[in-house]
């Protein structure tokens, strides 16, 4: 294992542990600012949407592919009516992946 | 079988169907991780002492793009942030524990096992006295699933080298894409995403990954906005969030 692997692992469950335990160590009742817990009920759509954007429109090496030649644009669009539709986890990943590399080896 | 034990098992038996759900994830990490560049031994120790699906797939995801250690773990920071909700809500029933407890608990507190068993200490007709008993049994069931998923899939990436080619970051996007888009009811989480989306593809030339940050932070913003602005007009219309 390199330095920065170590480093990485090491970071990221001592900020992951603190979070998860904080609260717990503390022991007594918290009570939130409200506009604190009301913010981070959006921190997940807001963090994954953050990600899920720039990788169906800018793929690869970052460049706008808006075309029906990118299939992680297509297999996102797919994803996106299957999760509405059956809001269904397994369904969406399967379903997802699937019309994803029929795309691409129609286009191939 | 004694209380404990069995209490034990029904937390591993109703975390089944949450199981199901993390076992392509698992499996897709694992693959991804080592088609990202990351070693065998980091792989499986990332999954052995990190324990957060969404952060671990981020954080292999921006290792390939090349990001730094100081966006790697701010990213981690701001994704994780929502488990402080979940030990918050559960502290009223783990406080008068030992830190013997306390402290596995809450290294294995995931959303799934925050679901299952946030449901289980509302549960009445259930005993008080064994209840982190289940909690334990439904953090063991997830994190044994999680390992043992992570070390499939980092077997089958370093046994098929060509993997990194096939695209498999897709089901990274589709896995992401099945989380959020349920969660998209109201119209201040729509806005918040459609903000986060437009911020995030926008930015997206910006040094580290500075852009998933912005974004991250302009989809909060506008949640919360939104959020107090419906409120206000809802006074005055009767109507509060309603689902879109």
């Amino acid at each position: 294992m390199s330095l920065f692997e170590i480093a990485l692992i090491g970071g990221m469950a001592l900020i992951t542990f603190s979070i998860r335990y904080g609260l717990f160590a503390v022991g007594h009742r918290v009570r939130f600012n409200p506009l604190v817990s009301r913010a981070l009920t959006y921190v997940p759509v807001a963090v994954l949407t953050a990600i899920i954007a720039p990788a169906m429109l800018l793929p690869g090496d970052g460049s706008w592919q808006l075309s029906w030649q990118n299939a992680y644009l297509i297999g996102g669009i797919a994803a996106i009516l299957i999760a509405a539709l059956s809001r269904n986890l397994l369904a969406t990943i399967f379903g997802g992946m699937l019309v994803f590399f029929l795309w691409r080896w129609l286009l191939a | 079988m004694s209380a404990h034990l069995k209490a034990f098992a029904c937390g591993a038996r109703d975390t089944l169907p949450m199981l199901l759900g993390a076992l392509p994830f698992g499996i897709i990490f694992g693959t991804l991780a080592i088609a990202s560049g990351l070693s065998m031994p980091a792989t499986l120790l990332m999954s052995a002492l990190v324990f957060a699906g969404s952060a671990q797939f981020i954080a292999v995801s921006l290792v390939a793009s090349g990001a730094g250690l100081a966006v790697l773990l701010a990213t981690t920071l701001i994704v994780n942030l929502r488990h402080m909700l979940y030990s918050a809500s559960l502290l009223p029933y783990v406080r008068q524990l030992s830190p013997r407890w306390k402290v596995p608990l809450a290294f294995w507190l995931t959303d799934e096992t925050y679901a299952v068993v946030h449901r289980h200490y509302l549960d009445a007709n259930a005993s008080n006295e064994h209840k982190h008993w289940y909690f334990l049994g439904s953090c063991l069931a997830m994190y044994s699933n999680w390992f043992v998923c992570t070390l499939i899939g980092a077997l089958l990436g370093s046994s098929l080298p060509g993997m990194a080619g096939w695209g498999l970051d897709f089901a990274m996007v589709a896995t992401f894409i099945g989380i959020v888009v349920p969660l998209l009811r109201t119209r201040p989480m729509l806005l918040s995403a459609v903000v986060a989306a437009v911020v995030a593809v926008a930015a997206n030339g910006l040094p580290y990954k500075l852009g998933l940050m912005l974004a991250a932070l302009a989809g909060v913003i506008a949640g919360v906005l939104a959020e107090r602005w419906s409120l206000e007009s809802g006074k005055l219309t009767g109507g509060v969030d309603e689902p879109v």
